[in-house]
């Protein structure tokens, strides 16, 4: 067991936790945050991404002493009450179905709009390509994120 | 207290509702066309027994339970949405809830066969209108105003000519105390505000948030975790397990063999409970297990495939529909044609992975998970547990996918077996690679295709022979003998009607590897065989494709569809150095039609320029719920053509996880656009029917392009 202290969504939490234990079942199981979703476990399908630091991780694959010292921000800290652009979006173009993997979508997606404010396709693709949707939300993820895009230039901006 | 107070009461816990409301359900004693709308204290005083689909309180909010399962599909929307139409509220005054597992009350509840919709519209229609009805009478009566001169509107009775309105939170009470009409007028499509309008999804702000709870994401108070070592051979039997390290782990609170149904054996595994899952997933790992695999065959992928190969060609099928005489027509035919098509074994790779709750405690069971059918699991878990199905709760969460795969029992059991044995409440969690390869998968199949055309180049005789295994041989007792009455599933009814020679059987396969429904089931494969066949068929006739197709229609619905198909794809105006593909198919009880355009990137390979698609699923509700649908049913159909399978070898399946079962990415989906019929034929599904005809399309238009024949799935399209 290994003590490990990190910031989860701007709140601190220190863990008494198996330093292999990887950071997605820290954040479900120990913290209680349960947006953020096991899918393969081994990378693969990108519905466990977090941000760590500001960056996009595979949490079913990042030991938790990773994390130790640094900030995560999970699907519930991008805002409670959707109000994140990538949210507004994600609702007005009726992106989700099934909804499992959506959190590791739109958590890949505003990391991408935080990088590159006018992203093309192929922008979009290098993104996105790690995230699986078994139900086929793609068509709409790619309209969301030119919609998001613009949302953050000109928030009243519609599909 | 008698069955009936409880029921009541379970409705209303389940709405947390308080107070004098307008409960109103169907008596489900004469389930039917004509079965009575019953106020809940007329189905008290009269034993019957209700179900309870919809109840105003005196604040005015609405609550509506939720038969279905939601798992992408839209009942969780598309329910209300009926509802709110001839009750006349406005959507975002309906609370919606999930109902518990039971037949009694609801009616078939298993989401499948895209039958949400489709089979509940009418009662749902007729129950809003009749409790409309109710509080308009309230209100004339109150006010003594002549029902004429009120209307509905907007969760309130207003006075046309005064403009004096009432909430109906003020009417509940008088009219909790009225007859429900025997008759009711319902609206007409074009009188519709809510109805087939886009309306926004009310869960999908739960699912861009992290809220949505899913099976995987409930706890209950004392809650331990199993994870499952199961057998990787689909008949084995636990032989001896060694868990002396295992036991030894942090966290570890009991190890224990268990049995759980699929169909009709027993699967055998070791079950690992930790106080959390991560100690059980350690655990597991330090567990030694050794099977007896000895009393059933170990298939492999090729020994399956050349069993069926040789089967279509050399075995009389067990015939289901037959027409004439196909065999002398065949012979007599100008042109003869022949084809093999072939489609893989597929896992259904849910995003969210198997996973169940169960509680077993003083002869009671409680379940919660994300399932597809809560009235089978209640019936059929009850039958297994020993206990009487009213002992047997079980609690639909949001489904993170299911297509076909959470509609089965195995897990539920595998959980209450375990809860029943650790006498505590238990999460059981499928790992990736434990959902991926247990199965059921859907069935690999080989079908033989023969056509013959006339002088003219008119179709005159077709046969299907289908091999593969028989979902339904599986179940207990079933009759090995017995036909497949699924091998027309995909075809156009009308092209039944018009072809004067045609032959339809199937030779089912033996084998221990389980096999179930997957998205659209059989249609899924079948259509491929069909309108691939269709399109060889027209190229030898000369024909162009879509117009061979209109030759065989025999009513005016498929040539609208064609026609439509036709206008938005541009289908007349197809250049040089383009591929286009068409297929029609028919699967519960909607027809789709799918044009497909393909051509070469500068590097040679093959690219999907555009799909378009035209659903008639007759009446509707939401038609930006139906373009989604469409738009994933083609996706999922595309991954299985051009990206995954699964293979055996030595009776294990060989994938395990998404880095050898190649899931298809945003890069790989193609630009889609939907359309759908408006017309007033009964409701079909919306779920499933688009997927059948995307591979046929594709490959067809790959033919074109290409002059290359698929008729092996899947292929890679970057090799083409």
């Amino acid at each position: 067991m290994a003590s490990i202290s990190f910031t989860v969504n701007a709140r601190p939490y220190t863990v008494d936790v198996d330093p292999k234990m990887p950071l997605l079942w820290v954040i479900r199981d120990v913290i209680g945050l349960t947006g953020t979703k096991y899918g393969c476990g081994i990378a693969q399908c990108g519905a466990c991404t977090v941000h760590l630091n500001g960056v996009p991780v595979r949490a079913c694959s990042l030991p938790v002493t990773a994390a130790a010292n640094k900030a995560i921000v999970t699907i519930e800290g991008l805002s409670a009450d959707n109000s994140h652009p990538v949210q507004q979006a994600w609702i007005e173009e009726q992106v989700p179905q099934c909804g499992y993997c959506q959190s590791g979508q739109i958590m890949a997606a505003t990391s991408l709009l935080k990088r590159n404010a006018n992203p093309t396709d192929l922008d979009i693709d290098a993104a996105m390509q790690g995230h699986v949707c078994r139900c086929g939300t793609y068509p709409r993820i790619r309209k969301a994120i030119k919609l998001a895009a613009q949302k953050m230039k000109n928030p009243t901006s519609k599909s | 207290m008698t069955t009936k107070t409880i029921s009541r009461r379970n409705f209303i816990k389940l709405s947390g509702m308080t107070g004098t409301a307008l409960t109103l359900g169907i008596g489900f004693s004469a389930l039917g066309k004509d079965s009575p709308v019953l106020t809940a204290a007329l189905a008290e005083a009269q034993n019957i027994e209700l179900n309870a689909w919809i109840s105003i309180d005196t604040a005015g909010t609405v609550t509506i339970i939720n038969h279905r399962a939601e798992m992408g599909q839209g009942s969780f929307q598309a329910v209300p949405q009926i509802i709110a139409e001839e009750l006349e509220v406005d959507l975002n005054q309906v609370k919606i809830v999930f109902a518990q597992g039971s037949q009694t009350k609801y009616g078939s509840q298993i989401t499948g066969g895209s039958s949400t919709v489709r089979g509940s519209y009418k009662r749902l229609l007729r129950l809003a209108a009749s409790a409309r009805e109710m509080l308009l009478e309230a209100a004339s009566r109150k006010w003594n105003v002549a029902r004429t001169e009120l209307v509905a509107e907007n969760g309130q009775v207003i006075q046309i000519t005064t403009g004096e309105a009432i909430s109906y939170g003020d009417l509940v009470a008088d009219a909790a105390k009225l007859q429900p009409p025997k008759e009711v007028k319902l609206k007409s499509p074009r009188d519709y505000k809510v109805l087939r309008k886009p309306m926004p999804r009310q869960d999908i702000p739960l699912k861009t948030n992290g809220q949505a709870v899913f099976g995987i994401d409930k706890k209950i108070p004392g809650m331990l975790y199993a994870v499952v070592e199961r057998n990787p051979r689909f008949l084995g039997k636990l032989k001896s397990f060694d868990d002396s390290a295992a036991k030894a782990m942090p966290g570890v609170k009991h190890i224990l063999p268990v049995k759980m149904r699929v169909f009709s054996h027993d699967r055998e595994g070791v079950a690992v409970v930790a106080d959390s899952l991560w100690a059980a997933l350690q655990a597991r790992k330090a567990l030694k297990v050794e099977w007896d695999d000895t009393a059933f065959p170990h298939h492999s992928s090729e020994q399956l495939y050349a069993q069926m190969r040789e089967d279509v060609k050399n075995k009389p099928g067990l015939s289901f529909r037959t027409k004439g005489d196909f065999k002398r027509a065949f012979e007599t035919s100008a042109k003869k044609l022949e084809a093999v098509y072939e489609t893989p074994y597929e896992a259904h790779a849910c995003m969210e992975p198997l996973n169940c709750i169960a509680h077993f405690q003083n002869n009671k069971l409680e379940i919660w998970g994300p399932i597809q059918g809560p009235d089978w699991v209640q019936a059929d878990v009850a039958d297994l547990m020993g206990l009487k199905p009213e002992d047997v709760t079980v609690n639909m969460t949001f489904l993170g996918g299911g297509f076909g795969r959470k509609a089965f029992l195995d897990y539920p059991h595998e959980a209450a077996v375990i809860s029943k044995a650790i006498q505590a409440p238990v999460q059981v969690f499928w790992t990736r690679e434990d959902d991926m390869t247990q199965g059921p998968f859907r069935p690999g199949m080989v079908y033989q295709c023969r056509g013959g055309l006339s002088d003219q180049g008119r179709l005159q005789a077709f046969e299907t022979r289908m091999a593969g295994q028989n979902m339904d041989h599986q179940n207990p007792g079933a009759d090995k003998m017995a036909y497949n009455s699924n091998v027309t599933e995909g075809f156009l009814e009308t092209y039944l009607n018009s072809m004067p020679h045609y032959s339809f059987s199937d030779i089912p396969l033996e084998s221990p590897i389980p096999v179930m429904w997957w998205r659209s089931v059989y249609s899924s494969t079948n259509g491929f065989a069909f309108e691939s066949f269709l399109d060889e068929l027209a190229h030898a006739a000369g024909t162009d494709p879509l117009a061979f197709r209109r030759n065989y229609f025999w009513d005016a619905r498929y040539h609208e569809l064609a026609n439509r198909l036709e206008e938005v794809s541009g289908w007349k105006n197809r250049k040089p150095n383009e591929g286009w593909g068409v297929a029609i198919t028919e699967c519960f009880s909607s027809i789709v039609g799918e044009v497909v355009k393909v051509s070469r990137k500068p590097d040679g390979k093959i690219k999907i320029d555009k799909v378009w698609a035209v659903m008639d699923c007759g009446w509707y509700v939401n038609p930006d719920t139906i373009r989604a649908q469409v738009e994933g049913s083609i996706i999922m159909a595309l991954a299985a053509a051009t990206k995954h399978e699964v293979t055996f070898k030595e009776g294990k399946a060989v994938e395990r996880n998404f880095d050898s079962y190649k899931m298809l990415r945003i890069t790989d989906s193609p630009e889609i656009e939907v359309h759908v019929v408006d017309n007033e034929e009964k409701a079909g599904g919306v779920g499933e029917p688009g997927l059948p005809p995307f591979t046929p399309a594709l490959t067809n238009a790959i033919f074109d392009l290409t002059g290359k024949r698929i008729r092996k799935l899947p292929f890679a399209l970057e090799e083409v």
